[in-house]
């Protein structure tokens, strides 16, 4: 690691000024990523904007209705959140599907969408990556990419995004406070990841010295029944294999609003559209989740050594789509089951 | 009641809980200076230049060493700890430079700044089963026979009634302790003391002192407190070697701690082994010939051999026997040991192949193996000192609920989960080597035992110190021990499950002529008190006529979710016989984590050697899945009463070991089990998993 200057900022002014100040500088959240990537190379920032001081770590209530999160609250805080676990349990669930309970105790919600990928060779600085070091390759095209995309990737880049909790975002239509020198601005969570085409190295729409403030959380989706799964190595802790994460309100018998997303199979929460597009209006049976789920992945491109994911997210869609529906045995076969239940030889 | 048998309390628990416990970084000495290592960043090839202009410059950095400066070193018998002595790169992260600075942080900022230019030769690292340039090794690591045939094999299984051919991959991995390697040395003169994290510091000595040219008595490797080491501190590494050239070069004390990431590449790792098991059996499950051929990889300096053929030459009564290592030298970093080498892949795939011998058959998997226990060690002929691999087998089945079981595959499920049960069996062979130690009864009423024994978490402070009140008619609390200091009476290494057994001998000895030395003692002792020293050579390493091995038996309870492919671990039991256990609170610690080790083997722990990079992929722990507190349930470990008296004084056989032993094959057996599906590859991982449940034609499963 090495030396960099410290400025602690105690205004969002400040921050911006500092960052503008000391070119090459990094805005310090938790510092649970950026401070690994530091002693691994792949950071050298010449000074470290300190944010944690800023008014930013409150869940506040909104008129409408939505709920703003500041970018400074901590992720153990947000799943905990009463009104977060209430009216948002996806993003509850995600959240805690995510890292270690210290890492949750130190993450904050900016930084959290902010943490770059997990690529063995994106972590490794004697090897080729053009996220790192852009036109040096893609060692893991031909590598070992078992964990890597299977849509939306380029031939300069096959990382995926690694956050549970902005898979969460994306189907909850969400958005992304920003703040920045020309003024605040928004943009739509499942927008704020970017897919790598010529430019892996860029993750986010984020511009030079943009500093995220808030997540908002729209009124549309509170309360509708939605819920988060992920698939992973180890059960105590492990980035995603897949994940999906659904909202789903049905209504009258038909599906009448639906968001779908899916974890660590691109270089950003995959928002399912085409799928969405498809159960609009259809009859919520495990059937029509099939279809929708193998229209999503028929666009997947599997490398020579990842095609499992493919099944894997359609089996997590398929199954959380049929837990949400609201119980009433369709046409199409038994009720689905509860995960976890203990009965045996049923 | 005597202390040894008794849950007696880790003596130096409370150090390590409150954090008083000092680490062999942890040597706060004047002057202190850090060093980082620079690991190649080729595959195979040379050294050409090496520029530190950039990090010499940087603050805090005091020099960098190469191959160019560094003290010139006399060769030791292992290779890997010639570092710095010439230009050659064998393997990728090979150590080609050394900064030392004032602080940690100063090292490594000085390390990524050192510019090292290379020349590359063309490499392989890829095993396969048929290399062109596999061999087979006449001696295993200078022990065993590379290869042992009984009978014909090849001619009783082509005959035999039931067949199975089969083949297993286990994938290389990772020893990864908790505490990394780390060393601190420094010179008073030509006196080198060094801090080091190890599992023998006898061991450590004689290597520094042959490469620095040291007599014993002007070296000592102190390891009071080491924070793990399964197999990787058994031998010194290239982190004590570094230390202490640092400091000679500086004049200083150095610590190095090698980084988590580099660990893969730079202190032994298990490698990977292919497994080609043929098993035939008549009708009624009597083996006819066993047939374990093994294909495993070693460096280009160094031979070092997973002797995973070897169970199969003591387990099981099959007159037809043969048991071969093929070994490729791959321009990988050097494997080495790790906890059960041999033992923990070649049981996972020979007790795999049992359960698939016993599907075959259509008997059930216990019986299979009750109905193949030999009279004699099949190998040697030599009558077993003791064996009670069927009581651990009959025990673990009662204690499991083992009767209930449905054998059919595929038959039990939960919603989506499918629920199965599988069993394997363990054994560890019984090793003691000799060891020297010394008692004192001091004027106070005291006694202090000193034997150079490494306390590697295991507890063994704890249990000698029990084994040493026991031979004074001591309370436990009068004895004090020092262990970790190799000016202590010396003593081999905490390694093949064999200290507690070797030190405890000659501790016991000593403790026994001293009391035999107090009972004839006339008056008060001196100020200096009265000492007895034993040394168990010539005892210890006795020629044995028995075949003296560990056993026991792994019971497993597993369910897969059909939805991902996740395995998850409802129930681990494992029953051992394993000699006298000594004290049941440290000894179950032991059992579990071997077992929670064998578990990380089974489902989680991957590594994969890069073929382009000749590295591990898997260099941290964030991708090196060992497992944690939710991937270890309802975990029991018991014993049976074993007394065999033809093993040592104290009566165990060493317990560190066999914990690992087996347990993978019960979950993948029980993975069978819930499944149908039977995988081949360590680790069950959901892509694995997955992937096989939907390549297979689904059974139905059966309602009510």
């Amino acid at each position: 690691m090495e030396t960099f200057a410290y400025v602690r900022a105690g205004s969002l002014a400040e921050a911006a000024e500092a960052f503008a100040t000391h070119p090459g500088a990094r805005y310090l959240g938790g510092g649970t990523n950026l401070v690994d990537l530091m002693k691994l190379g792949v950071e050298r920032p010449t000074a470290l904007v300190d944010v944690t001081r800023l008014p930013l770590d409150e869940v506040t209530e909104l008129p409408d209705g939505s709920l703003r999160i500041g970018a400074l609250v901590r992720n153990s805080d947000l799943a905990a959140h009463p009104r977060v676990r209430d009216r948002y349990p996806v993003l509850s669930q995600a959240v805690l599907a995510g890292a270690s309970g210290q890492l949750r105790n130190a993450a904050t919600t900016g930084g959290n969408l902010l943490q770059r990928t997990r690529c063995p060779y994106f972590q490794d600085v004697s090897k080729p990556c053009n996220k790192r070091e852009p036109g040096s390759g893609c060692a893991a095209r031909d590598g070992v990419h078992r964990d890597h995309a299977v849509l939306g990737y380029s031939e300069h880049c096959i990382a995926t995004h690694p956050s549970d909790m902005a898979v969460a975002l994306a189907a909850l239509d969400a958005e992304v406070e920003l703040y920045g020198t020309a003024g605040v601005r928004r943009v739509a969570a499942a927008e704020f990841h970017r897919l790598p085409g010529e430019e892996p190295e860029r993750d986010t729409v984020i511009e030079p010295g943009e500093l995220v403030t808030a997540v908002l959380l729209p009124a549309a989706t509170a309360g509708l029944p939605s819920a988060y799964r992920k698939a992973r190595d180890r059960a105590s802790y492990a980035f995603a294999l897949a994940s999906v994460a659904v909202v789903l309100e049905v209504a009258d018998g038909v599906v009448a609003r639906v968001g779908i997303a899916f974890g660590a199979l691109s270089h950003r929460p995959w928002r399912a559209r085409r799928a969405e597009e498809a159960l609009l209006g259809a009859a919520p049976t495990r059937a029509a989740f099939e279809r929708a789920a193998e229209l999503e992945l028929s666009e997947a491109r599997p490398l020579r050594d990842n095609a499992y994911k493919v099944p894997l997210a359609h089996n997590l869609a398929v199954d959380v789509l049929t837990r949400l529906v609201p119980h009433e045995p369709g046409p199409d076969g038994p009720p689905p089951h509860e995960p976890g239940s203990r009965e045996e030889d049923s | 009641m005597t202390a040894v048998g008794a849950s007696a309390e880790r003596r130096e628990g409370r150090e390590k809980v409150t954090g008083t416990a000092r680490y062999a970084a942890e040597q706060p000495l004047p002057g202190r200076l850090f060093a980082r290592p620079v690991p190649a960043a080729i595959v195979r090839g040379r050294v050409t230049d090496i520029d530190d202009t950039a990090a010499l410059a940087l603050p805090g950095v005091v020099t960098v060493l190469t191959h160019r400066n560094a003290p010139r070193l006399a060769s030791a018998d292992d290779a890997t700890l010639a570092v710095l002595q010439d230009p050659e790169v064998p393997n990728r992260g090979w150590f080609v430079a050394l900064v030392v600075a004032d602080s940690p942080e100063a090292a490594r900022a000085g390390a990524a700044a050192v510019r090292v230019t290379c020349v590359e030769d063309k490499h392989d690292v890829t095993l396969t089963a048929t290399h062109p340039q596999a061999y087979v090794p006449e001696k295993i690591n200078g022990m065993f026979p590379g290869v042992r045939e009984l009978g014909d094999p090849d001619g009783a299984f082509a005959d035999a009634d039931v067949r199975v051919d089969v083949g297993y991959q286990v994938p290389p991995l990772h020893n990864h302790p908790m505490e990394p390697h780390a060393s601190t040395a420094h010179w008073d003169g030509e006196r080198l003391t060094v801090h080091t994290s190890s599992q023998g510091t006898t061991a450590v000595r004689a290597v520094l002192g042959t490469m620095f040219g040291l007599a014993d008595e002007r070296i000592t490797v102190v390891a009071e407190h080491v924070g793990g080491g399964f197999g990787s501190k058994g031998t010194p590494r290239p982190d004590v070697v570094l230390a202490a050239m640092a400091a000679w070069h500086t004049g200083r004390p150095v610590t190095v701690v090698l980084p988590r990431r580099v660990l893969p590449t730079s202190v032994g790792h298990r490698a990977s082994t292919l497994h080609r098991l043929r098993l035939g059996a008549d009708s009624d499950g009597r083996l006819t010939s066993l047939v374990h051929e093994v294909t495993t990889y070693t460096s280009r300096i160094k031979e070092f051999v997973e002797y995973a053929g070897m169970p199969a030459r003591i387990m099981y009564a099959a007159p037809n026997l043969r048991s071969r290592h093929h070994v490729v030298r791959l321009d990988v970093p050097t494997p080495s040991w790790m906890r059960a080498p041999g033992e923990a892949p070649g049981m996972y795939a020979l007790e795999s192949a049992l359960d698939e011998l016993a599907e075959a058959l259509g008997m059930d998997p216990v019986e299979v193996r009750v109905r193949n226990e030999p009279d004699a060690e099949p190998d040697s002929g030599k009558p077993f000192s003791s064996r009670h691999l069927v009581e651990c087998l009959r025990e673990g089945a009662r204690r499991f609920g083992w009767s209930d079981r449905d054998p059919r595959p595929r038959t039990r499920s939960a919603g989506p989960l499918l629920l199965g049960t599988g069993v394997a069996a363990a054994t560890y062979p019984v090793q003691v080597y000799p060891s020297r130690a010394a008692a004192r009864a001091l004027p106070d009423g005291s006694f202090l035992v000193e034997v150079n024994a490494a306390d590697i978490g295991t507890g063994a402070r704890t249990v000698l110190a029990q084994a040493a009140a026991d031979a004074l008619q001591a309370p436990l609390e009068r004895v004090r021990i020092h262990v970790g200091n190799s000016d202590l009476p010396p003593a081999p290494l905490a390694g093949g499950s064999s200290g507690t057994a070797s030190w405890g001998w000659a501790v016991h000895d000593a403790c026994t002529r001293l009391a035999a030395q107090l009972a004839e003692h006339q008056g008060p002792l001196p100020d200096e008190g009265l000492e007895a020293r034993a040394d168990t050579k010539g005892a210890a390493d006795a020629e044995s006529p028995f075949a003296r091995h560990a056993f026991g038996a792994h019971f497993a309870e597993v369910s897969v979710d059909t939805v991902t492919g996740e395995v998850r671990v409802r129930r681990l039991l494992g029953v051992y016989a394993a000699g006298r256990i000594l004290n049941p609170r440290t000894a179950r610690s032991q059992f579990v984590g071997g077992m929670t080790m064998g578990l990380g083997m089974a489902l989680t722990e991957g590594s994969t050697l890069d073929p382009a990079f000749g590295d591990f992929t898997e260099s941290d722990l964030a991708a090196y899945h060992v497992p944690a507190h939710a991937d270890v349930p309802d975990i029991e470990a018991h014993w049976i009463h074993e007394d065999d008296p033809h093993l040592n004084p104290l009566g165990g056989k060493g317990i560190g070991e066999i914990g690992i032993v087996g347990t993978a094959a019960a979950l993948g057996n029980a993975v069978h089990h819930a499944t149908g599906v039977r995988f081949r590859e360590l680790p069950l991982t959901p892509d694995r998993v997955l992937t096989g449940l939907l390549e297979t034609p689904r059974h139905p499963v059966p309602a009510g």
